[in-house]
């Protein structure tokens, strides 16, 4: 990688008998969004505080910015800005208030301080609570106060621990959006740690998948799936005039399409055909339906997304091929 | 109150513009050290909280009663007193007429539950609020957070205090006529001084629950235990192996001394026991020992009050007893902290 931001080698920690995180090897380039994906209590907090020095790994080394944040957490926590998961405000300030000591702890001058924290709370769409006790705010309104604080210190790399759980779909949505426009303008590095893979696919320029300590795979979501579904790459969806869901004889269609090199399986659900096929055939099944006089209803194409890889690490074990 | 505010800030920014400008700047501008910016948010937590509020109210009240019922035994105490109107100031923080205790033996037992509740929740209630981890991902060490944590409380039971403590002084004055000599002045100052560090001790006991107990009443409670555990009970305990251990009464001297010593010393794990003795030495300076004294101690001793040095002196065991278990404590919560986990859930 060309600037690596965050790097970690074989970094393990371990906790009497239980391994939290397991000789992880990782890196992250500059200005790019990761998203770590993993089930609950697969380590991906632990990894994270590790990064920040609040934790001290039992072996392994990890670096942002360069600087090694077991010897020098100050230096590496001045750099980073981290949102930890269910973010906590003082409840009696007011949001503003709670920004503002922020960043005295980061030592900014007072009248900076309230110049940053007025922009920030306006980007984060904050401007009408911000005189409010953070007592009474919603989690939202809590998480998106969280990302002003941490902006606020103008980070070079920013780390997200679960951000968006517990967030309504449109805040969900909001929050991502900026996250993203953040990284467009300011060429922030984020680190992206979410159980939610959906939110990761739709923001995340590289995933590394995380479970039980262990970094199954790294990659875009593309790469991923190539990985995975190595005989079977693309689902087509193709619904027939004259094949409904009652008509159970499908045997002319199977007889015209199996030749087609390239698909592997054939089904017929509720008048769906599921034509499973290496590589995309969609024109190829759809010229052969149409010149065999046949009415072709739809023709879908179906990619693997992140779901079915997900599902393929969790549920279905690691043992594929 | 707001447009008050305004209008100040108004006027200040009218006094500035021009020269004077540009010489302000640089001081206003110099961001302060991160150690002090948590001392200072905690310090005015602590002032605004109800629990202080309340806390405040109940010792100054009691405060205000102790000497009130000083002042009314003020006469007979002046009368029976063997040595004249020697030391007679001090009397406003010790003479009482059973109805109400004195002054210092409401701070023996007040104190504690002073430093319990500005503690008991110190960092725990970070932790479940979420704070915690948030504030220790900003650029300072982890230990700034406890050391300015007990910084906090510690100028907040300072300033509390000696506020007390020259309240009693003042109105006494009012009161009595007669102003305190530099010695009297001195005895009350070292009192008010032995005061705070014996709050601190409860503190850094309910400090060390906070780090190592997760719920926030739980912790108050184990403090509250201890505490009770060491006025209530802990006499109690003490009297029962007293009991139990009594030489006869036939016994001969050195026996009973040796068992009245050792019986002393039980008490005297008790911090309670530890500040009661060094306070009256304190403020009775009539008192020479804190042990018992046999007929050939005393025997040649001029019946007169000790100087302060003589009655620090003889309180010195006391207070560096006091003074250690302070320091042990904070040690315990210091290592616990720096070793705990911080995340949230």
């Amino acid at each position: 990688m060309l600037n690596p931001v965050i790097e970690m080698v074989d970094l393990t920690k371990k906790y009497r008998s239980f391994t939290a995180v397991d000789c992880l090897n990782l890196t992250v380039g500059k200005g790019e969004i990761f998203g770590l994906l993993g089930p609950n209590g697969a380590g991906k907090s632990t990894a994270i505080l590790m990064m920040l020095g609040l934790t001290e790994p039992t072996s392994g080394m990890v670096s942002v910015c360069g600087i090694n944040s077991t010897r020098n957490p100050i230096e590496v926590k001045r750099k980073v800005g981290y949102l930890p998961e269910e973010v906590g405000f003082y409840d009696n300030p007011t949001g503003m208030e709670n920004l503002l000591y922020t960043a005295r702890l980061n030592s900014i001058p007072e009248s900076e301080a309230k110049k940053r924290a007025e922009e920030l709370i306006e980007r984060v769409g904050m401007a009408e609570a911000k005189h409010k006790k953070t007592g009474k705010y919603s989690r939202g309104m809590r998480q998106r106060l969280g990302l002003a604080d941490v902006l606020i210190k103008k980070p070079e790399v920013i780390i997200l621990d679960e951000p968006t759980s517990g967030i309504d779909p449109q805040g969900v949505r909001d929050f991502l959006q900026l996250i993203v426009s953040l990284k467009q303008e300011q060429g922030l590095t984020i680190l992206f740690s979410s159980h939610n893979l959906h939110q990761v696919q739709q923001v995340c320029d590289r995933v590394g998948i995380f479970v039980k300590g262990k970094l199954q795979s790294v990659g875009d979501i593309e790469s991923l799936s190539k990985q995975l579904f190595t005989e079977s790459l693309c689902l087509i969806e193709a619904g027939i005039h004259e094949f409904p869901a009652e008509n159970t004889d499908t045997k002319p269609v199977r007889k015209l399409l199996e030749p087609i090199n390239g698909i592997a399986k054939i089904e017929h659900k509720k008048g769906v055909f599921e034509i499973e096929c290496t590589s995309d055939l969609s024109a190829t099944i759809a010229q052969t339906i149409v010149n065999a006089g046949y009415g072709l209803n739809f023709l879908n194409k179906k990619e693997y997304g992140l779901d079915e890889i997900y599902n393929r690490y969790f549920e279905g074990g690691i043992q594929h091929g | 109150m707001k447009e008050g505010y305004n209008m100040v800030k108004k006027k200040v920014s009218e006094d500035t513009t021009g020269n004077q400008k540009k010489v302000k700047r640089p001081a206003k501008e110099k961001p302060k050290h991160p150690f002090w910016v948590i001392v200072n948010k905690e310090v005015s937590d602590h002032v605004r909280s109800w629990r202080f509020i309340i806390l405040v109210a109940l010792i100054a009240l009691t405060c205000l009663g102790s000497m009130y019922t000083a002042l009314n035994n003020m006469g007979d105490a002046l009368k029976s007193s063997k040595t004249g109107e020697l030391f007679f100031f001090l009397k406003l923080f010790t003479v009482s007429d059973n109805t109400l205790p004195p002054f210092f033996v409401f701070i023996s037992f007040l104190g504690p539950l002073l430093g319990i509740s500005l503690g008991f929740d110190t960092i725990n209630s970070e932790q479940n609020r979420g704070t915690l981890s948030r504030v220790m991902a900003q650029p300072i060490y982890r230990d700034y957070i406890l050391n300015a944590k007990f910084t906090a409380s510690m100028i907040v039971i300072s300033v509390l205090f000696f506020a007390l403590g020259f309240l009693v002084m003042g109105l006494g004055l009012i009161a009595v006529g007669i102003p305190p000599t530099a010695e009297e002045f001195l005895r009350v100052i070292f009192f008010i001084v032995l005061s705070i560090f014996y709050v601190a001790l409860w503190l850094n006991l309910s400090i060390l629950f906070s780090v190592r107990i997760r719920q926030a009443a739980t912790s108050a409670l184990a403090g509250i235990s201890v505490w009770l555990f060491f006025s209530i009970f802990f006499n109690m305990i003490v009297d029962l192996i007293a009991k139990g251990l009594a030489p006869s009464s036939f016994a001969p001297e050195y026996v009973i001394v040796k068992f009245q010593k050792m019986i002393l010393n039980l008490m005297r794990i008790s911090p309670a026991q530890l500040y009661s003795e060094a306070t009256t030495t304190l403020l009775m300076p009539s008192v020479r020992s804190t042990g018992p004294l046999t007929m050939e101690q005393v025997a040649g001793a001029i019946p007169s009050p000790l100087p302060l040095g003589q009655s620090l002196l003889v309180v010195w065991p006391q207070v560096t007893g006091l003074i250690a278990v302070t320091i042990l404590l904070f040690a315990l919560a210091y290592v616990a902290f720096m070793r705990k986990e911080i995340r949230s859930s």
